[in-house]
């Protein structure tokens, strides 16, 4: 098995499966690009298993890794590799995948190839960025996953796809441009490596460390999204396809964070310590404020986006805070935002399809007409809400309880999620799900079907397994954390 | 079958039950459902039997049953606890739970809902398992949230009515304000012993006593004790479970809920979870007075206060319930005494014949086809002889009439608070004493009306402001019908529930509150708190207690109480309406509920709303999206339609201003030399 390159298949098994499907052309083939599209996308979650299953929990290195000349001229490499702290979410991004393709099976009906070859390769792109050890691959592969989803918002999307796109495309792409710079700054100064791991090794005076912090910290930001730079998160929402949020939920959120920890704590941890007051204040307005927010929205998708901003502002808190409970909760909280998060817009969606809207307003009753969707519901709301037994308990509890050894009041203002996140989640749950039937739409309602009941029982699975036994999630990440630990303990200004 | 098996069996077998009935409710048929559930039950039931037996044997568990989780130097896991305490509690709730579960079948006959309702009450029985049964913080949350859930969807359970859809939100939303300050509690119990291990957190305790941690910038006046701290943030989750003032709001409303769940959730056991989990960590608050103090003071307020509220009310159900809020508070007073035993005695006593009156009232409801107000009752002893026997019965054990079981754990109290000296405790023994009074007041109160009197129902009814017990019945009995008694499987568990209602108390008030029976389980400090020193010095059997009792205040006060009900409204019904009419400003106050809901839904409520709306219309659309970056968008528009003038595609416009540059640059060179 150490002989496959496993990562390289998780890679580009799905995006050749996604090139494959575009073949398929037309829509009077949409059920062969659908089949197409399944198998790929199975394929695709098959072999990243062996990452979990061969994987050694006893070491921080990179494993799994490849490395091959790329660019010799300027030393770029095609360089993959995992530790406890990507490896994850290689998996995590298949297995959403795996449900996205599940999840417009019978929704979309317009341009079937184009739509789920753009899942599939942007599955492929996104299996590359958490595993790239190379700077620029993780670059191209970062800004190369921009188009798909990009793509995904504009062709699929609502009434006012076309301004979300763009807002999200300007959003994110002006914030890569600093982080290229900074990139470029640490391949002259490390004497020709764009290896990210060498780039730990480096070391750099404080002012330019604040830089290239500053510079990663903005690329970051926008896709985390943190306050106050979250405002294309809640449009592009609002106008993506149940599919394309479900993935820009689970996997597309998880990328500025995962930044956080392969460059900025790293390469600049003298820089991290020195503006960590910055970025704990930054998180917990996204928790407070954001939360607040959540609680007027009346579109019940932009509900949910809001509430992934105040779950991302529990990642970010947690990394900062410098201890294996904060970045361990912090990553978890990671994994079970990707379970819950897009289980609660998969959720919506099935209303959506039904009904096509997504007004709290135009529902009320539901469980009267879908008994079955309402107790799915109401299981994946509690996980929302940080309901313990479910993952999204376990990432909040770990935060949490470091931050109050971090800080008290850090830890108060973090812990009003217990009761403003219950608030936003329960009252919409209450205005949607129950009282009586609330209008002929929803007297009209249809329980989910076989296809719906196996999406939502296998996020159900993830969101219950999580909570009652996390321990296997966490235990591949302690080399790595404690490791990281570690190295960020150490200053690097010479 | 080993111990260790054993323990696993109690909770598991509930859960199982759940299971089968919740994820199989479309398709099982009802006796499948309920047999199933109430086999689990029964199986909890007997097993925490045999683990009471083996523990009184001397046999205590300490141990894990599988690793959670682990990060940096800290482990979670989720294990048991098997002591004196936990066995308490698990033959408390495995069997009311049996009962109730019992009295369900016929209680929810006709609900379409049947199935779903076995299944959340054993999940219920499951969670509160879980609950009493660990052996650390982590545990003991997840149980404590889970009870809540389940306590959310019970109370919801007619979900089409929007007052029980407002209430479990309600009441979930002000448990987690408890939640919110019990997390941090847990919070400081990691950060400074380092595990959630209640073993290892006890045998530290002492060590920590005198540590202070600051809260504010390193003032001197922000440093506070951590125990002190850490205690009372652990009491605000035990505020929010038990429903101490000012986190008591949700309890009357959780009444939307079916009447089983009301006697099994919010009045035997889950309500009692605060006052457990307090006699659980008696090592950390005997180690702050400061802590102390405040829980006596909550505890009296809420024993008093709540008390008064049960005078006013019509319905039948929200009486029982403000009475559970009143003993609630007397339970809270008892911890703050340090008289932790007491505490969990009354917290028996009071599951035994709480949910008897509960499951009382629930019959009373069925024979009244469901009309729940009392103003429409009356006489019902002819017609629901079993009924009329079992409730007087569970009345009598609330106003502690001597030798029932109330008597005994509520007397107990009140000499607890008499002999305590911590802050606050001379209010709390006024308030437990004048509680008494208003105690037996709306209890005969309630049982006067009903039971008694003139036959008022069958008649035009009553507004029908007040609730009921369910939409899909019809209410109320027509004129001319009579009320019926109700089933064997509602009475039998009245009968069975009157028995230790009765007798429990004089059975068990020696050993446990001054044997060995809690004896390295509950700890006190005989020497700063010497309260339950003072109570075992006076105390010379159950007999004598309850027959010198006739000479003190409290039996006294109880008669009074009794006899003002009785003259008010059997022998002269006109007086309550003329003292309503003459203290008008007090029936409002308390008709309002002291205004807590009015306060809480305009400012919490309102004040959240209205500044969510202010940020988000405000921060992110005004000022971020509207400035920031839609204005960046017109900044570079503005931008570009200056730089288009200069554009304009002219040859001579260009000559014209390469020709001014180059003049103002000679200028400036020329004359810089």
């Amino acid at each position: 098995m150490s002989g496959t390159p496993l990562l390289s298949l998780a890679v580009w098994i799905p995006i050749f499966a996604g090139l494959v499907v575009l073949a398929t052309g037309s829509d009077r083939n949409a059920p062969l690009a659908r089949m197409l599209a399944l198998a790929g996308a199975f394929a695709g979650l098959l072999v990243t298993i062996p990452l979990y299953t061969g994987f050694d929990m006893q070491t921080p290195a990179m494993q799994f890794v490849e490395l091959a000349p790329w660019i010799p001229r300027f030393n770029i490499n095609y360089h993959l590799g995992v530790d406890g702290i990507s490896m994850l979410f290689v998996i995590l991004n298949s297995f959403i995948t795996l449900i996205v393709v599940l999840a417009g099976w019978q929704v979309i009906d317009n341009k079937v190839a184009q739509y789920n070859a753009g899942f599939l390769i942007m599955s492929g792109l996104l299996n590359g960025i958490f595993s790239a050890l190379d700077g620029i691959l993780f670059y191209v592969f970062f800004e190369a996953s921009l188009i798909p989803l990009y793509l995904i918002i504009g062709i699929w999307g609502g009434p006012n796809r076309v301004y979300a796109a763009i807002k999200f495309f300007l959003y994110t792409l002006l914030g890569s441009l600093l982080f290229l710079v900074a990139l470029l700054y640490l391949f002259i100064n490390s004497g020709g490596s764009f290896s990210i791991l060498d780039w730990h090794q480096l070391p750099i005076p404080m002012g330019a460390q604040i830089w290239i912090f500053l510079a990663f910290l903005i690329a970051f930001a926008v896709k985390v999204p943190m306050w106050p730079v979250h405002t294309w998160l809640p449009d592009a929402h609002v106008e993506a396809p149940t599919g394309g949020s479900i993935v820009l939920a689970a996997i597309g959120l998880k990328l500025g964070a995962y930044g956080f920890l392969r460059f900025s704590l790293p390469i600049t941890p003298d820089a991290s310590h020195e503006l960590a007051g910055l970025i704990v204040a930054l998180s917990l307005i996204a928790v407070v404020y954001i939360g607040f927010v959540a609680l007027v929205q009346e579109d019940m998708k932009k509900l949910v986006a809001y509430s992934s901003i105040a779950h991302m502002g529990f990642v970010t808190l947690g990394f900062f805070m410098f201890s294996a409970l904060g970045i361990e909760g912090a990553l978890v909280q990671m994994i079970s935002h990707g379970f819950v998060s897009g289980a609660m817009f998969f959720c919506i969606g099935v209303m959506y399809d039904r009904v096509h809207s997504r007004r709290i307003a135009d529902y009320g009753g539901v469980v009267n007409t879908m008994p079955k969707f309402a107790a799915f519901f109401m299981l994946f709301a509690m996980a929302n809400a940080g309901l313990p037994a479910t993952s999204g308990f376990v990432g909040e509890f770990m935060v949490i309880l470091g931050a109050v050894k971090y800080n008290f009041w850090v830890a108060f203002a973090a812990a009003s999620t217990m009761i403003v996140g219950a608030a936003y989640t329960l009252w919409m749950y209450k205005r949607v799900i129950f009282g009586d039937i609330g209008n002929h739409h929803v007297a009209e309602l249809t329980d989910i079907n076989g296809r719906e009941f196996l999406i939502l029982a296998l996020l159900a699975i993830g969101t219950l397994g999580m909570g009652l036994y996390p321990q296997p999630f966490t235990e591949v990440m302690h080399s790595s954390v404690n490791e990281l630990l570690r190295h960020i303990a150490i200053s690097k200004i010479q | 079958m080993d111990m260790k098996s054993l323990y696993l069996l109690v909770p598991l077998a509930p859960l199982v039950g759940a299971m089968i009935a919740g994820l199989l409710c479309r398709i099982i048929p009802r006796w499948v459902a309920h047999t199933a559930t109430i086999a689990g039950v029964a199986i909890a039931f007997i097993a925490s039997v045999v683990i009471f037996r083996d523990v009184m044997a001397g046999n205590t568990f300490n141990g894990p049953v599988y690793q959670w989780l682990t990060s940096g130097d800290y482990s979670f896991e989720v294990g048991f606890l098997i002591d004196q305490l936990t066995v308490t509690m698990m033959l408390v709730v495995t069997s009311v739970s049996l009962m109730v579960h019992i009295y369900t079948i016929g209680y929810m006959h006709d609900d379409p809902g049947y199935n779903r309702f076995f299944s959340y009450i054993s999940l219920f029985t499951f969670s509160m398992l879980m609950l009493v049964m660990s052996n650390n913080f982590m545990q003991l949350f997840f149980g404590w949230e889970a009870v809540g859930l389940v306590s959310y969807l019970l109370i919801g359970f007619w979900y089409t009515r929007p007052t029980a859809i407002f209430a479990n939100m309600k009441a979930f939303l002000v448990n987690r304000v408890g939640d919110f300050g019990f997390i941090l509690g847990i919070g400081l119990v990691l950060a400074h012993f380092g595990t959630l291990d209640y073993a290892a957190v006890f045998a530290k305790a002492p060590s920590l006593a005198d540590t202070t941690i600051n809260l504010f910038l390193d003032r001197e006046w922000a440093t506070v004790s951590l125990l002190a701290a850490t205690c009372i943030l652990l009491f605000v989750g035990a505020m929010g479970k038990s429903a101490q003032v000012p986190l008591h709001v949700w309890l009357p409303d959780s009444m939307e809920g079916p009447t089983p769940i009301s006697a099994l959730i919010h009045a035997a056991t889950m309500v009692t979870a605060g006052i457990f989990m307090v006699a659980r960590m008696s090592p950390l608050f005997e180690l702050s007075d400061t802590a102390l103090s405040f829980v006596i003071v909550i505890g009296s307020i809420t024993a008093l206060f709540m008390g008064f509220l049960g005078i006013i009310q019509n319905d039948i159900k929200r009486v029982v319930a403000y009475s559970t809020l009143s003993q609630l508070g007397y339970m809270t007073v008892a911890l703050g005494a340090s008289a932790y035993s007491v505490a969990i005695f009354h917290l028996m006593t009071h599951a035994f014949f709480k949910a008897l009156l509960f499951l009382g009232a629930g019959s009373v409801i069925i024979g009244m086809h469901h009309d729940q107000d009392i103003r429409n009752m009356g006489g019902l002893r002819k017609y629901m002889p079993i009924t009329w026997i079992t409730s007087l019965i569970g009345s009598l054990a609330l106003i502690g009439t001597p030798f029932f079981a109330g008597f005994y754990s509520k007397d107990s109290i009140i000499e607890a608070v008499k002999f305590s000296h911590i802050p606050g405790a001379g209010f709390a023994y006024f308030a437990v004493l004048a509680g008494v009074f208003v105690t037996a007041f709306y209890s005969f109160r309630m049982y006067f009306l009903v039971f008694h009197g003139e036959e008022r129902f069958g008649k035009a009814h009553h507004g029908h402001d007040d609730h009921h017990d369910d939409d899909h019945h019809h209410h109320g009995l027509a004129p001319g019908q009579k009320p019926h008694e109700t089933p064997w499987v509602v009475t039998l568990p009245l009968v069975l529930l009157a028995i230790p209602s009765v007798i429990i108390g004089f059975i068990a008030i020696e050993p446990m509150l001054f044997g060995d029976y809690f004896k390295g389980v509950i700890h006190v400090d005989a020497a700063r708190h010497p309260a339950m020193a003072e109570l075992a010095h006076h105390f010379h059997g159950a007999t004598a207690m309850a027959t010198h009792a006739l000479t003190t205040a409290p039996f006294w006060l109880a008669v009074s109480g009794v006899a003002v009900a009785w003259f008010f409204y059997l022998k002269r019904p006109d007086i309550p309406a003329a003292i309503k009419a003459r203290v008008g400003p007090i029936y409002t106050l308390l008709e309002n509920k002291y205004y807590f809901d009015k306060f809480n839904e305009a400012v919490f409520a309102g004040g959240a709303r209205l500044l969510g709306r202010g940020l988000w219309k405000g921060g992110d659309a005004a000022l971020i999206d509207g400035i920031l970056v839609n204005g960046s968008a017109r900044l570079v528009g503005w931008i570009a339609s200056v730089v288009r003038f200069f554009q304009s595609g002219h040859i001579y416009h260009y000559a014209f201003t390469m020709i001014i540059g180059v003049f103002v640059l000679l200028t400036l060179w020329v004359s810089r030399v």
